[in-house]
Order: C-alpha cells, then sequence, then structure tokens
C-alpha cells in the first residue's frame, strides 16, 4: 500500500437492491488530507462510506477496501445521531460506556472536548433539551473522543439552519484539522469549503471522477472568484450527472 | 388541579346518568341499583370485597410480569434468530386467532380451579401485544444508532440488549400500556369459567343471589383497579423514559 494513503478501495463489486452500485470500482484516499464525496441523493455516496467503515459487509460481492494499518475510525452522521437514554455526558464517552470502561480520565476529557465545542454550559441536560445544532456539537464531541485517524462524516450538517451550519463547519475545520476525513455531501459549496479534493460520483453503476484539489488551510471561504466559478462548475457538473442517470 | 377535575367532572356526570336512568325508567334495584346502594356495599362488605380483590390482583400482576417476560423473551428471539422468524409469527398470530373464551376451561382443566389457569389467562391475553410491541421497536431502531455500535464494534448481542432494547421501549411502553386495559379480562374470565375466589367469582355468586349491588361493587373495584394500573403503568414509563416523547 502506497504509503500516503490511508484508504484504498480496489476493484470493489457492490448489489444494492438488485442492483449493481459499485463495479469495479477503485478509489483512493490521501492520509491527512479531506476529501468530498458529491453526489445527488441515492447516488451511492452513504454506502461508499459504510463500506469503508466495513458496515456493508454483507453486500458486497468483490474486492477489497483496504485500511493503512493502525487505522481507528470515527463516524459522525446526521443529526439524532445521540442516544437519548443517555446523559450528553454519557453520550460523548458512548464507546467507553458502551464498552463497561467508563472511567475518571474518560469523564475528564469528555468534559474537555465539551468545553472545545462551547457546550460545557450543557452537562447536565438531557439530549431531547438541545436544538439541533447542539446535538451536532455533543457528536462532533464524541467522534473527536474516539482518539480516531480517520473521521468518515455523512452529511453532517445537512439538517441544520444555515447559521449553525457555518458555525459548525468552522468549528469542525478547527477540530478536525489533523485528520483524515472523509464528507459525503450533495452541497458543493460545502464540499469546497471543507474538502482538499472534491469527487463527484457518477451513477449507477456508480464512478468516481476528480473534479477539484485544493490548496491552503480549511476552511476555505468562497469569495473569490475561482472558487465561486468552482461552485458553478460543480453545481453544473452534478446536474449533468444526474441527468445522465435519469436517461 | 385541571388534571383532577378533568377525571372527576366525567366520574360525576356517569353518576347522575346512572341515577337518571334509574329515576326515568323506574327501573327496580335487582336490574340496576341505584350508586348510593353500591356505595353502601363497598362500604359493609368492606373485608369480603378486599378478599377476593387480592386474589384478582395477584392474578393480574403475575399475569402482566410474567406475560412480559415471555413477550420480550419472544421478541429477542425473533430478532436475534432470523431464520425462525417465519416458523414462529404465523404461530403468534394464530395464538390471537383462537378466542381465549373458548379455551378458558380447558386451561381451568390442565391448571386447575386455582391462581394458576387465571395467571396462564392473562399471559395469553397480553402476549401478543406486548411481543408485537417489543419487536417492532427492536426492530424500528433508527438506522445512525445501529451504524454507531457497528463502528465500535459491539457484538450482536451487545448491540440488542445495549442498543436496540434501550430504543425499543417508548414501544414496549406502548404495548404495556395496552396490555395493563386488558390483563384483567384474562383474569376475571379465568374465574367465571372455574373458580373459588376472585371478583370474577365474587360477581358471578352474588348475580346468582340476586346481590346485583354487591355485583357491581365488584365490578366498581374492578374498574378503579385497571384504571389503577393503567395510570400507574403511564407514570413509570413517563418517569422512566421520558425522552420517549421527545422522539420524533
Amino acid at each position: 500500500m502506497n504509503k500516503n494513503y490511508i484508504a484504498q478501495i480496489q476493484n470493489l463489486n457492490l448489489d444494492f437492491k438488485g442492483k449493481k452500485l459499485f463495479k469495479n470500482l477503485n478509489f483512493d484516499i490521501l492520509e491527512n488530507r479531506s476529501t468530498a464525496l458529491l453526489g445527488t441523493s441515492g447516488v451511492g455516496k452513504s454506502t461508499l462510506l459504510r463500506c469503508i467503515a466495513n458496515l456493508e459487509t454483507k453486500n458486497i460481492s468483490d474486492g477489497k477496501i483496504v485500511l493503512k494499518e493502525g487505522t481507528n475510525i470515527a463516524w459522525l452522521s446526521q443529526e439524532n445521531s445521540l442516544y437519548p437514554w443517555l446523559s450528553i455526558l454519557d453520550n460523548v464517552q458512548l464507546y467507553y460506556h458502551l464498552k463497561g470502561s467508563k472511567s475518571s480520565q474518560t469523564l475528564q476529557k469528555a468534559k474537555e472536548l465539551l468545553s472545545q465545542v462551547n457546550m460545557s454550559e450543557h452537562y447536565d441536560k438531557k439530549t431531547y433539551e438541545l436544538s439541533g445544532g447542539q446535538k451536532q456539537r455533543v457528536a462532533l464531541a464524541r467522534t473527536l473522543m474516539q482518539d480516531a485517524n480517520l473521521i468518515l462524516m455523512d452529511e453532517p450538517f445537512s439538517a441544520l439552519d444555515a447559521i449553525t451550519k457555518i458555525q459548525l463547519q468552522d468549528l469542525t475545520c478547527t477540530l478536525l484539522k489533523d485528520k483524515t476525513v472523509i464528507l459525503v455531501t450533495h452541497d458543493p459549496q460545502e464540499a469546497i469549503k471543507l474538502a482538499n479534493h472534491i469527487y463527484i460520483l457518477k451513477n449507477q453503476p456508480v464512478h468516481i471522477e476528480e473534479v477539484a484539489s485544493l490548496q491552503g488551510s480549511l476552511p476555505h471561504q468562497i469569495s473569490n472568484e475561482k472558487l465561486w466559478n468552482l461552485q458553478e462548475d460543480l453545481i453544473s457538473k452534478i446536474q449533468e450527472k444526474h441527468k445522465e442517470s435519469e436517461i | 388541579m385541571r388534571k383532577f377535575f378533568n377525571v372527576l367532572i366525567p366520574i360525576i356526570f356517569l353518576f347522575i346518568l346512572w341515577q337518571s336512568v334509574i329515576v326515568i325508567f323506574d327501573l327496580p334495584h335487582y336490574i340496576l341499583p341505584e350508586p348510593k346502594d353500591v356505595f353502601f356495599q363497598l362500604i359493609n362488605q368492606y373485608s369480603l370485597l378486599w378478599e377476593h380483590t387480592q386474589t384478582t390482583l395477584i392474578e393480574i400482576i403475575l399475569g402482566i410480569v410474567l406475560g412480559c417476560f415471555f413477550g420480550l423473551g419472544s421478541a429477542f428471539v425473533l430478532l436475534y434468530f432470523k431464520r425462525i422468524e417465519k416458523y414462529l409469527l404465523p404461530i403468534l398470530v394464530i395464538s390471537q386467532a383462537i378466542p381465549v373464551f373458548a379455551i378458558a376451561p380447558l386451561l381451568v382443566l390442565w391448571f386447575g380451579y386455582g391462581m394458576a389457569s387465571k395467571i396462564v389467562m392473562t399471559i395469553i391475553i397480553i402476549y401478543f401485544p406486548i411481543t408485537t410491541a417489543c419487536y417492532d421497536g427492536l426492530k424500528n431502531t433508527p438506522k445512525q444508532w445501529l451504524q454507531l455500535a457497528q463502528t465500535y464494534k459491539l457484538t450482536p448481542l451487545q448491540t440488542l440488549f445495549k442498543v436496540q432494547f434501550r430504543a425499543s421501549l417508548p414501544s414496549i411502553a406502548s404495548g404495556l400500556k395496552i396490555a395493563v386495559c386488558i390483563a384483567p379480562i384474562g383474569a376475571v374470565i379465568g374465574e367465571w369459567v372455574g373458580s373459588s375466589k376472585g371478583l370474577g367469582y365474587l360477581m358471578l355468586h352474588a348475580n346468582a343471589r340476586m346481590q346485583i349491588d354487591l355485583m357491581f361493587s365488584a365490578l366498581f373495584i374492578l374498574i378503579i383497579m385497571t384504571l389503577s394500573i393503567y395510570f400507574l403503568t403511564n407514570y413509570l414509563t413517563r418517569k422512566f423514559i421520558p425522552w420517549a416523547s421527545h422522539l420524533h
């Protein structure tokens, strides 16, 4: 395995609901970079993410996903991923809670992470008392609690209002600065803002095409003309692919 | 306070309606006794009623506890051993298609005149709502909660007990609320068919001796008992699963 890659998808074949979703799919993910998978709903972005997380073993008919040795995966999904029967602190320590290995150190770390995501005043609240944005902050703290080096994000901001979304995108970039991130999104603006490499998924069977490789530190601010044009370009490309798949 | 009046007002209305029917249609007391007669029976026959109430209450509570035990157990088996689901589900549905009245004499024959046959009857009555409610709850655990458990590499058994069971609690609570309302039916039917104790037995006995006021007082206790169990269940589920009403 090339040392620059953290994950390599090799000749992946996957059947989903009787259709061939992936056919000999090859795709490499660079370490310590943020990669966005862009495409319309239902194209197979989340399925690909689940494959990388080893959650789709049943449907894979051929091929493999090779992860770099020592890779730890953490998952950040949409809103409502917190367990409502647990306290906020227990949700952040979820891994340790479920494994029955909570300790004073994990509690201390959970509190630190909650304060990093500006949730230190909400320790005692129940998860159902939190807003959508606050829930995602807690979920982000939980993701960080795992000390993973590969973070998989499945449209984590899609259910949030515009202002909360911007705040959380910026916070995520700051906190996940040195990690490898794979972000699934259908929002070109989000992809440009949060990723170094942007890929578009073509429809069934899925093909992946790299459409942009961006330099500079994250988050990218779409204030210059180049990035604005890229956004327009991505929108038209997604629409193109969507039309192709409809035909 | 407002809730108290919400309950009290319909009760007062029912008593007024009851008394009015007697006055308007000039009904004799052996057809429909006056509310005050039933009230006097509750006072005068206190010890007799209490003795029979205890029997029925024990039958109901044991029936509910064991019914929940078997219901939850069956739901876990259905979910965990998917291969036997297709064989077990039809048996579950068939168990509901058999009228409980039809098997009541058989249960008395098999389990005797004591409490056991009434407890079994109660179990049979509540088994289906508990099993289906729990099974639906387990099956419909939100995808993102399961994915999280998978990424943490929990075993299927750990996922079942630590995630799916907890996630199914609101659904189980709904099933339990239905179960506690129908559980007394099982106990009383069992007592009607063959027993020497319990409110069902007392009602039959009083009816045969034309002690309709005593029969009504037994019925009144049965209603109060069912309502108390229901409200207690409702209170406990709200207390222990406060997040259930915030799920959607």
